[in-house]
């Protein structure tokens, strides 16, 4: 097997830049799947990283009915209400429910105005429940608390000159403007690598109400369940109550209950469609480069009808021409293959990158072996399959026929 | 003597029973004894090189038997034939036939390669039979950095490097100059006195009369005459 894949490698070199331009259409086919897998892994580990809740013991209740942009909850023709926390918190199957307002804001720091969002942070004894359910820990100086006045804390981000937007880091102690009104900063959250956190502005609910004027209204109520498998339950009982407190009937609700791991799931499921929909386009990629094969090793054959004549005169056999056209096949296949995978991988890393910087995750590459491997093996076998025919027209080829032209 | 090719009744006829039917050859009978020096001669379209692709097995007849070491090979499979050619047969061509992307020591190596020798043993026998050719410094190169005369011989070192029995040389000397031709065919005569058999067809009737000991004269697919030199045993 050694000499076939020696044989295949000097007629490979022989053909040159021929080799090379076969070689495209498998490597473009296979840079573009590793690619394309490699960067839609990381983009799924920076969507799920965005959510930055360990805990799937939380879900998610917004109103419906969007008439304009801005963060979740805003916007909406009927919103939820804080007497609608209340009855929520009364449901049998429920530990807690936090409300939840996100307000877009403009902020001011060293003569820099930028628009950012501020998030409520609830008072009483929904305030610890609060900083458990999202894991927040202070970085630099300290959390709020409720007797804080004009105070916030900020997200990792604004700690970082170039990430901050002012031209200038934050540091704890600094006074920001936010909606006209002065606010001393009292604490940097630790870095979450989700921007929802990392670029966030939080006051206590009194100040950012008063600040914004939502009254009674609730974004979001972030909704704590007493144990995981009463999720369904849990998510069952709260769209009944909303319901009747809604006055809404059954598939007509104007408000949303999700859990963090159905949402996911949907954001996964697209992204798997957009991955499936860019690998049947680089499959197309691959079989236009398998027939190039054909093409070239069905011109090679005829280009080196002599030395198939001059090998089968000194003893080569037809499996041994045979093989030697079909491993030169597959190692074309496998060239190509192995350099899209470096290319492919290649861009995925900076592809990463490039998503991290973009919604602030922090997605590391992961380099999925099983797809190079496979890769690698279906590159050489789309390759040798490809080379099949014209292998065995060189097999069958008769040596008198060209020995003495 | 022991017979190393024989020939018996051997026919050779393209698109048979068709219009253009064509005998290459017709009844053909011959036996080439071991260590014989035999040369084929005929004018063009005498049926020279049918006649040499049945002896080197590269063909097969339409009629008639050819035996090899006294086998039948007239009814073999390819693969079995080709197994058996490359053992047992060195070839060289008029046109030397050299892998043009191979070195000098790579063509010689490549028979043994299809005979399954290891790698070791091939480099060392294809080194060894480029230096008996004087062609030792000229090992890595490659046949359009050769002379036809080296292109020739190291042709020669490839036709010994399975020490076959037979010698099957089709025009050796048809591309060379006189003096080229001269040394290569001074390998040949060395070749036949170390005992092997060396069958050329020629249709240069000095190169033939001057080297060989048996000349078969073809004519439209027939052996009209057989002519052995004097002190030949048969």
């Amino acid at each position: 097997m050694k000499e076939y894949f020696w044989l295949a490698s000097k007629y490979l070199r022989k053909r040159g830049v021929r080799s090379w331009l076969t070689l495209l259409g498998i490597f473009i086919g296979v840079a573009a799947v590793i690619s394309l897998i490699t960067l839609g892994d990381g983009l799924r580990l920076a969507v799920n990283s965005q959510f930055g809740i360990s805990t799937t013991q939380i879900i998610t209740v917004q109103a419906g009915g969007i008439v304009g942009f801005g963060p979740p909850g805003s916007w909406v023709t009927k919103p939820l209400v804080k007497d609608d926390v209340t009855a929520i918190k009364k449901l049998d199957s429920i530990e807690s429910a936090i409300p939840r307002n996100i307000e877009t804001v403009q902020a001011e720091f060293n003569n820099n105005l930028i628009f950012s969002v501020a998030v409520s942070v609830p008072e009483g004894r929904d305030k610890k429940q609060f900083y458990e359910f999202l894991e927040l820990e202070a970085y630099q100086g300290r959390l709020l608390e409720d007797s804080d006045d004009n105070k916030v804390i900020l997200g990792y981000d604004y700690s970082k000159k170039e990430k901050s937007g002012f031209n200038k880091k934050i540091e704890v102690g600094d006074k920001i403007r936010i909606q006209g009104d002065d606010f001393r900063v009292v604490g940097i959250l630790k870095k979450k690598g989700s921007f929802i956190f990392d670029k966030t502005i939080m006051m206590n609910d009194g100040h950012l109400r008063e600040l914004m004027g939502y009254g009674n209204n609730v974004d979001i109520i972030a909704v704590k369940v007493k144990s995981k498998d009463l999720m369904d339950k849990s998510k069952e009982d709260i769209e009944e109550l909303l319901r009747k407190r809604r006055n809404v009937e059954k598939g007509e609700e104007d408000f949303e209950v999700s859990t963090p791991e159905a949402t996911l799931a949907t954001l996964n499921n697209i992204l798997s469609g957009i991955q499936i929909f860019i690998v049947i386009i680089a499959s197309i990629s691959i079989i236009v480069g398998a027939i190039g094969i054909a093409n070239t090793m069905t011109t090679s054959v005829l280009e080196r009808k002599k030395d198939i004549g001059i090998m089968k005169a000194i003893g080569a056999k037809n499996s041994d021409i045979f093989y030697q056209s079909f491993v030169e096949a597959g190692l074309m296949g496998f060239i190509g293959g192995a350099l899209g995978i470096i290319i492919g991988t290649i861009i995925g890393y900076f592809g990463t990158i490039v998503i991290n910087y973009l919604i602030g995750s922090s997605a590391e590459l992961k380099i999925n072996f099983i797809l190079i491997i496979s890769s690698l093996i279906g590159s050489f076998l789309i390759g040798a399959v490809s080379g099949i025919i014209p292998a065995m027209k060189a097999a069958k080829q008769n040596p008198i026929d060209v020995l003495r032209d | 003597m022991k017979e190393v090719i024989k020939l018996k009744g051997v026919f050779k006829i393209y698109f048979e029973g068709e219009e253009n039917e064509v005998r290459a050859l017709s009844d053909i009978n011959l036996e080439i004894n071991k260590g014989e020096f035999v040369a084929i001669m005929g004018p063009s379209g005498s049926g020279k090189s049918t006649g040499m692709n049945l002896i080197g097995s590269l063909d097969i007849p339409t009629r008639g038997k050819v035996f090899l070491e006294g086998k039948d090979i007239s009814s073999l499979e390819e693969s079995d034939l080709a197994q058996l050619r490359g053992k047992k047969i060195g070839f060289i061509f008029q046109q030397f036939n050299l892998i043009s992307n191979m070195t000098a020591l790579e063509n010689v190596m490549l028979p043994m390669m299809f005979q399954g020798v290891k790698e070791h043993e091939r480099l060392n026998k294809a080194e060894s039979l480029l230096k008996l050719i004087n062609l030792e410094n000229r090992m890595d190169h490659y046949p359009r950095q050769l002379s036809g005369g080296e292109q020739q011989r190291v042709a020669i070192a490839r036709a010994l490097a399975n020490d076959p029995e037979v010698i099957l040389a089709d025009e050796p000397t048809g591309n060379l100059d006189s003096k080229t031709g001269e040394i290569v065919m001074k390998f040949l005569n060395q070749l036949h006195k170390q005992g092997k058999t060396i069958i050329i067809v020629t249709h240069d009737k000095n190169l033939a009369l001057k080297h060989s000991q048996i000349i078969y004269w073809l004519k439209d697919g027939q052996i009209q005459r057989v002519n052995r030199k004097s002190g030949t045993k048969r």
